[in-house]
């Protein structure tokens, strides 16, 4: 969890009313003034590592040891038993993929010291993989990370309910879900949620670089065309993809996160846009 | 799929494409997609559910005379990986990835160095995988051509959804054991007929469905 201490208010602690505001309340959800006149890309995450951030990549699992990912917090494979409940097992197998790793390795590059987990959701079965799914992202979000990146999306309705809750829940609970567009004229989810961080790709080759969209669903576009990432058996490959452009904008989140780890996921995604390449940000 | 024969996919069976008129248009759009692309090859696979493998529907190019028709599981390599999760990919250097289908591309005699990959989508359903293999090698990948890959994979879909229905109301067909052959005949030769003599003909035809209390 996110120490927000700093922020000199707990809502927790606090009892404050959820659903009105009385008067004698207004002065206890008073908050410290401390943004700065202009929000800058230095300000927001200018010497930040990553240090401190929690991020999972919920994908194909991530080979561990990688000389381009390091450790791993933690890896877990999701199952559905046979009640429906959703089962975390410790992956030992890997990245079935390579995708995953992929990921990882984008995040890691950009935000060296952030702790990286995976949350394996892919590889067992195609039936019932939108199940595997949706339990993954919930058992996601229940561990608490800052930020979860979902370069996946599914175009099942039925799903898109219990995603949607989902994405809701990880909003309140201060993760934010970094989730990929689809590139494709498809309806899928979760990214057309606003409660997410969707994202397409731009064709810059600067990693930081990143662009805010004047007309969502797509509310950002990060670098997905061309980009060097690590594989399977300690490799590198050159992709493409908005799968690719969402783990840079994880990283860009676990940046500031690391260094403001009091911001909401609504005050996270005003700074991304304060900050974006095309509104006032890389200066 | 219904347990009785159904009259409506006996007259689908008659009237609608054959599936090798389907696979001749899947085969002219992986043609175009090679061509469009500059690449050596471009293929279709579907997903077998029953048995959860991919199989080569059309292939153009390197390959062609060895992997139509070949399967493989479907979590296997990036194709698997694109049905998966239904998103399209690019990537280059294919030979460095140990994940990739290469016993499958070695039986061929060709293992390729690039690849694109898009889903076929059919509504909410994934019915298999466009690839587009080895482009130049010295041009670099454009988000212009992966919308074009995109527009493809659109059209490749609504062709395999075409497919799969003629090779279901085939089967219903099939399974009627010879009973309905005659209304898909029937509906055949009426549906060829020119103006005055097909309106005739469905005359008839409407005659004789009332008259059998329709």
């Amino acid at each position: 969890m996110q120490d927000v201490s700093a922020h000199g208010w707990d809502a927790g602690q606090a009892a404050l009313p959820a659903w009105s505001l009385p008067k004698d309340a207004v002065d206890r959800i008073a908050l410290p003034g401390d943004w700065p006149e202009r929000v800058t890309r230095e300000w927001a995450l200018g010497g930040s590592t990553g240090k401190g951030a929690r991020v999972c990549i919920l994908d194909s699992g991530v080979e561990a040891g990688h000389p381009r990912v390091g450790d791993l917090e933690s890896a877990v494979v999701i199952s559905i038993g046979e009640n429906e409940e959703v089962i975390a097992e410790e992956d030992t197998e890997g990245d079935v993929s390579g995708h995953g790793t992929a990921c990882a390795g984008i995040v890691r590059t950009l935000a060296p010291e952030c702790s990286i987990s995976s949350v394996r959701v892919l590889g067992s079965t195609f039936t019932g993989s939108g199940s595997i799914l949706l339990g993954g992202l919930r058992y996601a979000v229940e561990q608490g990370f800052d930020v979860i990146n979902m370069s996946l999306s599914t175009t099942k309705k039925p799903f898109a309910s219990v995603l949607h809750e989902l994405a809701d829940n990880a909003y309140f609970k201060r993760t934010v879900l970094v989730a990929s567009a689809h590139n494709m004229p498809v309806e899928s989810y979760p990214w057309r949620f606003s409660s997410v961080i969707s994202v397409g790709s731009h064709e810059e080759d600067d990693s930081l670089a990143f662009f805010a969209n004047p007309n969502p669903p797509v509310e950002f576009f990060g670098r997905g065309v061309n980009v060097e990432v690590p594989w399977l058996g300690g490799r590198s490959l050159k992709v493409s993809g908005n799968s690719f452009a969402t783990p840079h904008l994880s990283a860009i989140c676990a940046l500031i996160l690391a260094k403001h780890p009091e911001l909401t996921p609504f005050q996270l995604k005003s700074v991304l846009y304060l900050t974006a390449t095309n509104v006032g940000g890389g200066k | 799929m219904t347990e009785k024969p159904d009259l409506r996919a006996a007259v689908a069976a008659g009237v609608g494409g054959s599936e090798e008129s389907f696979r001749a248009l899947l085969a002219a759009i992986v043609e175009v997609a090679r061509s469009i692309f500059g690449a050596k090859a471009s293929s279709i696979l579907l997903l077998d559910e029953a048995t959860e493998e991919l199989v080569f529907e059309a292939v153009v190019g390197e390959g062609e005379d060895t992997l139509l028709g070949t399967r493989f599981p479907a979590g296997k390599g990036i194709a698997g990986w694109v049905l998966a999760t239904q998103t399209p990919l690019v990537i280059e250097d294919v030979q460095q990835d140990p994940r990739f289908a290469k016993d499958v591309a070695e039986d061929s005699g060709y293992v390729p160095s690039g690849l694109m990959a898009a889903p076929l989508m059919h509504e909410e359903r994934a019915l298999g995988v466009l690839s587009v293999l080895d482009r130049p090698e010295q041009s670099l990948f454009s988000l212009q051509e992966m919308e074009l890959l995109g527009l493809f994979a659109n059209q490749a879909s609504i062709a395999v959804d075409l497919l799969l229905k003629a090779r279901k109301a085939n089967t219903v067909l099939l399974q009627s054991e010879g009973d309905l052959e005659v209304v898909a005949r029937l509906a055949a030769v009426v549906d060829a007929l020119e103006d005055e003599k097909r309106a005739s003909g469905i005359k008839l035809l409407n005659d004789l469905a009332g008259t059998l209390g329709a």
